[in-house]
């Protein structure tokens, strides 16, 4: 398969040239987010202002692009104005009034706006920034000190310490293997220097020479194609993502979705390249298998030994390779913002698999809720066989491989295996038993590969990089990333990819920023309808698959809820399971019944009718449900449930016995009532009030009458006075 | 806006179904099919999953299986304007319960139903992914972030106004 | 194939490879307890009761759908697993109409057996229930989705081993419901009222849509003329709704009973078999002559008849044109017979026993009435309708004594009684027909080639110069292999018996519910009940159905001769494509 390489090369190379004589180079470049969420939050209008003006301003070096998203979702739209030889600016929230203003002070004068940039931290601007790791996740005992380190060599030097921003970073994955542990990372901007250092001393030289002599300091730059470092110079400022270790997202929010160029130049298809060169698909599956790679959907199977198993229980030349991007749970977005920032990824992903296990045919089961996700993987694939890397003979190996794309239609179900194969198939889905697996007997009987989005993600990078630079990440049993959709009571909503092992308190408090103002976290939800609460008293947990489940949640696929003190646990549980329930394709009697019997237990105690009895009951069915359900679905349906009575008993007992709702979310266990020393008799909630039980005359205290009032809240919304009381 | 409901399918979709007959599987492509017409059509009728038995040659009761197990597929007409609410997570969490309150109030209808002049409909949703912009509404094809119960009466009336228009 | 060792209930057996933990723990004579499970259809899995624990393995395993694998060590009967089966049932219970006592299963189900035999006696969980309609839309087959547990058999069976697939879960989750598509009614649907979806049910979900308050009605009024009629496979199968074993022959006492019910006359459906394969003998003999619509495709079976106009209209030309039996001799008890005994047809009321649904469906049809629009067949009962009325009158019909059938119209051939298994309407036509084509007394009346109660038989037989090829088909996914076949055209087939039920009558729609140590569908259940027949045909003299001195005499007095115009008008009938159009 010698033709794979120089019909890579010359692909590259075509594009290269491409990009070198559309003169991008040199360019100022105003970046507009444009995922579902970005659009969602009026990204097309920016946009679209952006357009107007550049083309108003007749300049031919300012290019507009879109990407996709980078995962800010609580700040969007976001965009990004690149000008050479600065430090990247990105802006918050830019709304069309705000374009105006960006436009001319900082694309044409130059200068950045401080007080709209992201996460407002830039109240001046710096000369430098420069990104630190302090990591420890390596064992490096003092990763965390390195940024006091610099501060003081800075004053040695007597660099002035408000031209240096200085920020930790989480994992950069760059120290060889031999020096794990041992060395620091650092990379400074504009210049995007990437300095290596062991000690002090180096440390001091790097100073002198870069901040005081402004010059590169050769001798501990280090020149690396690493993975992330396109990442790390245009959002490495940022606390938000400095953290953050993006493989899979690597190019999300960077690249422009829509274009093999852009993929292309961030080394896409170089892992397929080589591995059609290689050809030696056994090798492929071995290298999966060392790197640890585990299924980033839910159940963590070793996707290595899945791709082994496939080609090992039947010799049937007839094999399937598929996508599951039925991201069903709700409270996760990462597969679609996968999909819609960087689809090619997923592409060259599936290729890869479909070569390693000699299949011919792939298919994408994707959410019929995302149509952009859809029409950029259509998109994706189109210009994929244009460019001969999908169809007969990809990059002339002689290896033939396609990709189509299967809608879902709405079942949370289908995300299980089994099920999903019905649904691809054109039927009800509805799980079956296993064995035999989708790897003995899959698509029309065949033996089938089965991974998810951010799983195949993960594949050209392992590939790129070795197993062994892949497995350094993370932790023992549970290598590389985990992309978390973070949502709920935290302050920067938003996708994060981090290594696997770090706390949850590094995701939700210096990732996430923490709780709004005055809230206090209660409890973290993660795995979906399948996890479980995690009560705060946890937080410091590492989060890998292991310890996950010993908490009684699971990692799922990724959704990260924060739950804050104004959250009922019960109310939590009853969501999930109502969720669940809904979604229980009625197949099998535990969780068709159960769930439902489960459920109403819950209903009664939110409306302060349980019984003692009731938390014995919910944990007989629950138990029952899990023990012998059919498939997954089912079988993890009462973890919300059980977790909840685990951690959170006591806020059980208080529904019940005190029939009374500590975070007054039920509805039924809250009272409303007029504090009549405050009422002023403004008559406006008696107005408002939809069944017209508050009583009184203008001027006059007024009154509730609790046999009729349905508990709406609207009185307590509207009163100005704070006169009505919630007990 | 929907086709007679006892119409014949409409040639394209008709072609679609030939097409998907030439290729391997083709009962495959039954979800596909169905995802086709109610684009077209708003809705799934008897009469056009009749017309796809009839030419994929899938049984009815197979295909009425399928079509009432996702809960994508709509088996009445809509409104001229769907409303759906997300109640995923992350919605749920930041009030998706108490905007549906106030659309159920303000339009007189539960979930499912139409209003009487054929204007709305009342629908929840699953997560549509867009959980960091909590609560979420879609009004037919367009996204509403961060939607709270008291913008409900404005929303409304913004469609009202735009359909005057 | 390798044995497999393992230990169930600390008892070691070996079975062979890919057997199930089910299927071992049988061999060592553990019952494990199941509801959804059925050997011949397709594994289901959903039902959850037969579960067992494997040491090593987190969670209980379904046993039905397990294979063992070496050194197992199962628990069947530990607290664990008793507790979550009786926790299953009560599930399944609690969303179950509380009405065992009125109900049509009562006594005879499974859902009640299991909760009793696994001790639910209190209910633990109860909550809201659903709620549905009873479907009566078809004369035949009845639907109450309120009590179906959707263990899927009746999907199955209509769609595995009918080939008809009129039933299919809708929705999902607890709003499940089993239907025909978009919920339409039993009688707007594909549906061939088979009743084989009764059969499979493990509770009263589909019943036949029962007649028997019509026939005391009928019974207790002194102006009308009641007669009874009893189809071949009746006899094979009715004792066993009194405690007998399966292929107990109980023709007599059937009559009796019916005498003692008070029914004027009891004649036999036999009778109208023995002239059915007189007037099709002459039809097959006439088409083989002219070598035109051939193969000849049999008639007798309802099921198969509403079959063919929903799937196969293009072959109704192929279909005979004779009634039923049953229909047969309806006409001739309200023609002749009435003519006869100068009884006004409108004051008799035939009443049909058969171990059809599809019966029930056929005597409804337009074709089946008279010029004067009333009906030939009045009312059908199935076995089980027929049992359930000697219980409730307090006959002890295991010990009555054995009367004769009412005379001419009882007289039967033993040609006659092989129409309730399948491969007996052919063997029956092949004696007529071969003693037609050779002129000559057949010597050797047996055909065993169509015998067996396999799906389906072809068989090619020499008669007379003649190589005639024939097939017989039961289950109507047969009946599409063997059509599908005669469509292709590689062979030329002359005669094709198609039953809609797997094993024929014997198995049909109607029949009593399985006795202890039988399943439903069990094919040993329809060999027992098909020796029975064989063994009265072997024991009665005359056994070709042309030379019953009574048919003799009937075509001299009323009918002609076979294919006359008046046995035309009165025993033939015709078929029309019928929507909705089936998928075949």
């Amino acid at each position: 398969m010698g033709p794979a390489l120089s019909s890579y090369e010359s692909l590259y190379r075509k594009f290269t040239q491409e990009f070198e004589t559309s003169g991008q180079k040199g360019k100022i470049i105003v970046q507009v987010g444009s995922a579902t969420c970005e659009k969602a939050a009026g990204s097309d209008l920016v946009r679209q202002e952006f357009a107007k003006l550049i083309q108003a301003s007749g300049r031919k070096d300012i290019l507009l692009k879109q990407t996709g998203c980078t995962g800010r979702c609580a700040r969007e739209p976001i965009v990004g104005v690149f000008i050479p030889g600065q430090i990247p600016i990105k802006y918050e929230s830019v709304t069309i009034h705000k374009v105006q203003e960006i436009f001319q002070q900082h694309v044409i004068g130059g200068k950045p706006i401080a007080s709209l940039v992201l996460d407002k931290k830039t109240e001046t601007l710096y000369s430098y920034v420069v990104t630190i790791c302090s990591s420890n996740r390596c064992g490096h005992e003092t990763a965390r000190d390195t940024q006091a380190l610099l501060k003081k060599c800075l004053a040695a030097h007597s660099v002035p310490i408000d031209a240096v921003r200085i920020f930790h970073s989480g994992c950069l994955g760059l120290c060889p293997k031999d020096k794990v542990g041992k060395q620091h990372v650092m990379m400074v901007l504009p210049e995007r220097a990437i300095y290596r250092f062991e000690s002090e001393q180096d440390l001091d030289e790097i100073v002198q020479s870069h901040f005081v002599n402004h010059r590169i300091d050769i001798k501990h730059q280090i020149h690396t194609d690493f993975i992330t470092e396109q990442f790390f110079s245009l959002y490495g400022d940022v606390a938000f993502f400095n953290k953050q270790t993006r493989l899979t997202l690597r190019n999300s929010g960077l690249i422009d979705p829509e274009s093999l160029q852009d993929y292309l130049l961030n080394k896409g298809y170089e892992a397929l390249a080589r591995v059609l060169v290689q050809n030696d698909p056994a090798a492929v599956r071995n290298e999966i298998l060392r790197s640890g790679l585990r299924g980033r959907g839910g159940g963590g199977f070793p996707t290595g030994q899945k791709w082994i198993n496939a080609v090992t229980y039947t010799d049937d030349p007839i094999r399937y390779v598929i996508c599951n991007a039925d991201e069903g749970d709700p409270g996760a977005f990462m597969d679609r913002s996968a999909l819609e920032g960087d689809p090619f990824i997923i592409l060259e992903g599936m290729t890869i698999g479909a070569f390693a296990i000699g299949a011919q045919m792939g298919y994408i089961y994707v959410r019929a809720e995302y149509p952009l996700a859809i029409e950029r993987l259509e998109k994706a694939i189109a210009t994929a066989h244009a460019n001969g890397l999908l169809g007969k003979n990809i990059l002339n190996s002689g290896f033939n491989f396609d990709i189509e794309i299967r809608l879902g239609a709405g079942a949370f179900v289908c995300g299980e295996e089994t099920a999903l194969i019905y649904s691809i198939e054109g039927k009800r889905g509805q799980p079956r038993i296993r064995p035999p697996y989708p790897t003995e007997s899959g698509l029309w009987g065949h033996p089938t590969v089965i991974n998810n989005v951010e799983t195949w993600a993960n594949v050209p990078t392992i590939l790129l990089y070795s197993a062994d630079w892949f497995s350094r990440i993370g932790t023992k049993k549970s290598r590389g990333t985990k992309v978390f959709a973070l949502a709920g009571k935290v302050k920067n909503t938003g996708l994060v990819e981090v290594p696997m092992g770090t706390t949850l308190r590094d995701i939700i408090f210096d990732i996430g920023g923490g709780l709004q103002e005055g809230r206090t976290l209660k409890a973290v939800q993660t795995g979906g309808p399948s996890g479980g609460c995690i009560p705060a008293g946890l937080i410091d947990t590492p989060v890998d698959y292991d310890t996950l489940a010993d908490i009684g949640s699971i990692m799922g696929s990724g959704g990260m809820i924060v739950l804050d003190d104004e959250d009922c646990m019960v109310a939590t549980a009853k969501f999930f399971l109502e969720f669940t329930q809904n979604e229980s394709c009625g197949k099998c009697v535990p969780c068709r019944e159960g769930t439902l019997r489960m459920l109403e237990i819950l209903e009664r105690i939110t409306e302060g009718k349980g019984e003692m009895a009731d938390l014995e009951k919910l944990r007989r069915l629950g138990k029952l449900i899990q023990k012998t359900s059919l498939c997954g679905l089912g079988q993890t349906a009462p973890n919300p449930v059980l977790s909840a009575l685990d951690n959170f008993q006591e806020e059980f007992l208080t529904h019940i016995r005190d029939k009374s709702c500590p975070a007054h979310k039920c509805a039924q266990l809250i009272t409303y009532e007029i504090d009549i020393d405050k009422c002023t008799g403004c008559t406006l909630c008696a107005r408002r009030c939809p069944v017209s039980c508050i009583a009184g005359a203008p001027r006059q205290p007024h009154v509730i009458d609790q046999s009729r009032c349905i508990k709406c809240g609207e009185c307590f919304n509207v009163c100005k006075f704070d006169a009505v009381l919630r007990v | 806006m929907h086709a007679d409901t006892a119409s014949r399918l409409d040639a394209d979709i008709l072609e679609f179904m030939d097409a998907c007959l030439q290729k391997e599987h083709p009962k495959s492509y039954l979800i596909a099919v169905l995802h086709k017409i109610q684009q077209r059509y708003g809705y799934l009728c008897q009469s056009h999953m009749d017309q796809v038995a009839q030419h994929m040659q899938i049984p009815t009761a197979i295909i009425s299986g399928v079509s009432t197990f996702y809960h994508f597929f709509r088996l009445q007409p809509r409104g001229k304007y769907s409303i759906s609410i997300c109640l995923g997570t992350a919605c749920f969490v930041k009030g998706a319960d108490k905007v549906l309150d106030a659309f159920r109030t303000e339009l007189g209808i539960e979930l499912g139903e139409t209003t009487p002049d054929g204007l709305f409909s009342l629908e929840s949703s699953r997560c549509l992914g867009v959980c960091a912009l909590a609560p979420v509404v879609t009004i037919n094809d367009k996204v509403y972030s961060k939607v709270n119960a008291k913008q409900v009466p404005e929303l409304i009336n913004t469609v009202k106004t735009e359909e005057r228009v | 194939m390798k044995d497999i060792n393992l230990i169930i209930d600390d008892q070691p057996v070996v079975v062979a490879e890919n057997t199930t933990i089910l299927h071992a723990a049988e061999k060592l004579g553990i019952n494990i307890p199941r509801l959804c499970y059925h050997p011949d259809l397709s594994l289901e899995g959903a039902c959850r009761i037969c579960i067992v624990e494997v040491e090593g393995y987190r969670n209980f395993v379904p046993s039905c759908a397990t294979p063992v694998s070496e050194g197992m060590r199962i628990r069947t009967n530990s607290p664990e697993i008793r507790q979550a089966r009786r926790d299953l049932v009560e599930l399944i219970l609690d969303n179950h109409p509380r009405e065992c006592q009125i109900c049509e299963r009562d006594g005879n189900c499974e859902l009640q057996n299991l909760a009793y035999s696994l001790g639910v006696r209190e209910r633990l969980f109860e909550g809201r229930r659903k709620l549905y309609d009873i479907e009566k839309s078809s004369p035949a087959v009845i639907r109450d989705a309120e009590k179906c547990i959707l263990c899927r058999r009746c999907v199955r069976v209509c769609m595995e081993v009918q080939g008809v697939t009129n039933l299919s879960q809708l929705y999902r989750g607890v709003d499940t419901v089993v239907a025909p598509a978009y919920e339409q009614g039993m009688d707007e649907s594909v549906c061939i009222a088979c009743g084989q979806c009764i059969n499979v049910c493990p509770v009263a979900a589909f019943l036949e849509n029962s007649s028997t308050d019509e026939v005391w009605a009928a019974l207790a009024d002194s102006n009308k003329h009641v007669v009874a009629q009893i189809a071949p496979s009746i006899r094979a199968a009715i004792g066993e709704g009194f405690g007998l074993p399966p292929g107990t022959p109980m023709t007599g006492q059937t009559v009796t009973a019916l005498r003692r019910l008070g029914f004027d006359a009891v004649f036999d459906t036999n009778f109208g078999a023995d002239l059915t394969i007189v007037e099709e003998a002459h039809e097959l003999l006439k088409r083989l002559k002219t070598k035109e619509r051939l193969p000849l495709l049999t008639s007798c079976s309802s099921g198969w008849i509403k079959f063919m106009e929903h799937f196969y209209p293009e072959m109704i030309p192929y279909a005979s044109t004779c009634r039923s039996p049953m229909s047969m001799l309806s006409v001739l008890l309200k023609t002749y017979y009435a003519k006869r005994t100068g009884i006004d047809p409108q004051n008799i009321v035939v009443v049909s026993i058969m171990p059809c649904t599809a019966k029930k469906f056929e005597a409804e049809r337009r074709e089946h009435q008279s010029p004067d629009g009333y009906p030939y067949t009045d009312i059908v009962l199935t076995t089980r309708e027929f049992i359930w009325m000697v219980k409730s009158y307090g006959i002890d019909f295991a010990r009555l004594p054995e009367e004769d059938f009412d005379s001419p119209l009882g007289y039967s051939t033993g040609a006659a009684d092989l129409f309730g298994t399948t491969g007996g309407v052919m063997e029956a036509a092949l004696r007529t027909a071969a003693e037609k084509l050779t002129g000559k007394p057949l010597v050797d009346l047996e055909f065993t080639q169509v015998r067996e109660t396999r799906g389906l038989k072809e068989a090619s037989i020499e008669i007379a110069g003649h190589t005639l090829n024939v097939a017989v088909a039961n289950g109507l996914n047969n009946a599409k292999t063997i059509l599908e076949r005669v469509k292709k055209g590689d062979k030329t087939y002359h005669l094709i018996e198609l039953m809609a039920c797997p094993g024929g009558c014997i198995a049909g729609g109607g029949q009593p519910y399985p006795p202890d140590g039988h399943y439903v569908l069990d094919p040993e259940i329809a060999r027992l009940r098909a020796g029975a027949l064989y063994r009265i045909d072997e024991a009665k003299t005359v056994r070709v159905a042309h030379r019953n001195p009574f048919i003799e005499k009937l075509y001299k007095e009323f009918l002609e001769t076979p294919g006359s115009a008046v046995a035309h008008k009165l025993l033939h009938t015709t078929y029309l494509p019928r929507e909705p159009k089936g998928i075949k």
